[in-house]
């Protein structure tokens, strides 16, 4: 890493990339070394409040999430993957600038400020924005031949709230196209993945990802490759179509073609195992 | 130039919880129903002309009991107990896919967030009890450790709704593959959250 400038952000891993999507969390902890990132994950960070707080109580929702800005030291932005915590985190920014009474009862609780301009940003856009000469600087594995669906999901910009700020559509094509990955078109990239449903009520959602699956198949693509962790797990556990595609989340391929070498701890977790295609294509031994 | 009337529905009979057919009389809507939605959810949605843009492309629409385009017209005549007491504002995942495809930029899915949040405050029978139970079961985790236990959340869930063989094959499953973790990860200073569940929760309710 000779001389190269380090660049520190804080980082939000969210409670899916911790643990069920634990592969997704440590391959972006991966590549982002290796582009010369430094993720400094957020000191005892908490739950953003997820649909479901913001369901059941808004003010605690936007208490849960409050604390996470109240942690977050000043000078560096703060990134997210998870398009649903990005969402949350955000918009509870938002509503604090409007809402300085909360804001003063949530500041005095923990005797921390809590930061209305700290800036909050997908990963995404940190690859676009600092990182696009890192990229091609740094492909030890040309992702040549791997043809993908990307799969946005429903959140990173159609929330209102989010699609005013950085728009985010095509960005994923370009870093995969940067490592020599060919994206595919033709198939759904923007339908819901059922998110919550697929646990309460798993058979109104193995339909609806079964189109997913069945359209990225249609268009003759290899794999499907994911913006959010919890897309990527219904995506897997909810298709039930004769052929089931692998199903990969963003930071996964990007790790790879950056070189990674711990990949077989990663995949060994998915439930449609991405192993035989990528011995096919030489991306692995 | 009439707006089609609330009782149009794609398919089946009223949900009979309603004591009442729905039918509308000229003169009796209440509109404060309209006006408190509206400022709540930030969302105006005064200028729907009922394209159905929203209904069309909802994912899961089958699974309600009226299509968005009916609900919001609903909330316009004031029919507050067959709002929010309506499968509907539960099925909804939050997608947005109404709210970006209405021609009139109407948040829709803000909207569905608002009545959720009512219909709690206002006590309303909801009519998803296993969605609301999987809500509680993953507050109940965030108060526990700060964070979501899945594991946990899903054993209780199960525990509750008793839905133990449907679905079973797929924790077998993801637990195989360690998708599930044994063991909560938490927030260390566990007091600030608690804290937060005392002051926070359903403040002055
Ligand atoms: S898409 Fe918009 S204008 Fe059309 S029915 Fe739905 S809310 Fe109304
Ligand atoms: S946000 Fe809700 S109502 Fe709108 S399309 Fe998605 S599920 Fe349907």
């Amino acid at each position: 890493m000779s001389g190269r400038l380090e660049l520190d952000f804080s980082y939000f891993p969210g409670c899916s990339m911790a643990t069920t999507a634990a592969e997704s969390n440590m391959s972006l902890m991966k590549a982002a070394r290796i582009l010369g990132l430094n993720l400094i994950e957020l000191e005892d960070w908490n739950c953003c409040g997820s649909s479901s707080a913001q369901t059941m109580c808004a003010d605690l929702g936007t208490a849960m999430a409050a604390r996470n800005l109240s942690l977050a030291p000043p000078g560096r932005p703060l990134v997210a993957m998870c398009p649903r915590c990005l969402h949350y985190l955000r918009s509870v920014q938002a509503r604090l600038k409007n809402d300085p009474e909360t804001r003063r009862d949530l500041e005095e609780r923990w005797g921390r400020p809590i930061p209305l301009g700290l800036e909050i940003v997908h990963f995404l856009e940190v690859l676009v924005r600092y990182a696009p000469g890192r990229l091609q600087q740094n492909v030890k594995r040309s992702l040549k031949g791997l043809k993908f669906v990307p799969y946005y999901g429903c959140t990173v910009f159609r929330p209102p709230s989010l699609a005013r700020e950085k728009y985010y559509q095509g960005e994923m094509e370009n870093v995969l196209a940067i490592l020599g990955a060919q994206p595919i078109v033709g198939a759904y990239t923007h339908r819901c993945c059922g998110s919550f449903l697929s646990a309460t009520d798993p058979e109104l959602v193995t339909p609806l990802v079964n189109e997913i699956v069945d359209s990225a198949v249609l268009a003759e693509a290899h794999c499907l490759v994911t913006a959010c962790a919890m897309c990527q797990l219904n995506l897997e556990i909810r298709c039930n179509s004769m052929v089931k595609l692998p199903v990969f989340h963003f930071s996964e391929v990007l790790a790879l073609a950056l070189g990674a070498q711990d990949y077989e701890g990663w995949f060994a977790r998915h439930l449609v195992d991405p192993r035989p295609l990528l011995k096919e294509l030489a991306l692995v031994a | 130039m009439n707006p089609p009337l609330p009782q149009e529905k794609t398919d089946g009979p009223m949900p009979e919880k309603t004591d009442a057919p729905m039918t509308i009389k000229p003169g009796e809507r209440d509109r404060s129903l309209a006006a408190e939605v509206r400022s709540r959810s930030g969302t105006n949605f005064n200028c729907c002309f009922q394209c159905r843009s929203c209904g069309n492309g909802c994912p899961f629409i089958q699974a309600m009991d009226h299509p968005p385009n009916v609900l919001l017209r609903m909330v316009q005549y004031g029919m507050d107990r067959e709002v929010l007491e309506s499968e509907t504002i539960w099925v909804c995942a939050g997608c947005h896919t109404c709210s970006s495809q209405c021609p009139m930029a109407i948040d829709l899915a803000g909207v569905m967030n608002t009545l959720r949040i009512m219909a709690m405050e206002r006590g309303a029978a909801v009519a998803k009890p296993n969605i609301l139970k999987f809500h509680e079961e993953v507050l109940g985790s965030l108060k526990r450790y700060g964070r979501a236990h899945k594991l946990g959340i899903m054993w209780r869930y199960k525990l509750k709704t008793r839905r133990w063989f449907s679905d079973m094959d797929t924790g077998l499953k993801m637990l195989a593959k360690r998708k599930l973790e044994l063991r909560p990860s938490r927030v260390k200073a566990i007091k600030e959250i608690e804290d937060l569940f005392q002051h926070y929760w359903r403040k002055g309710k």
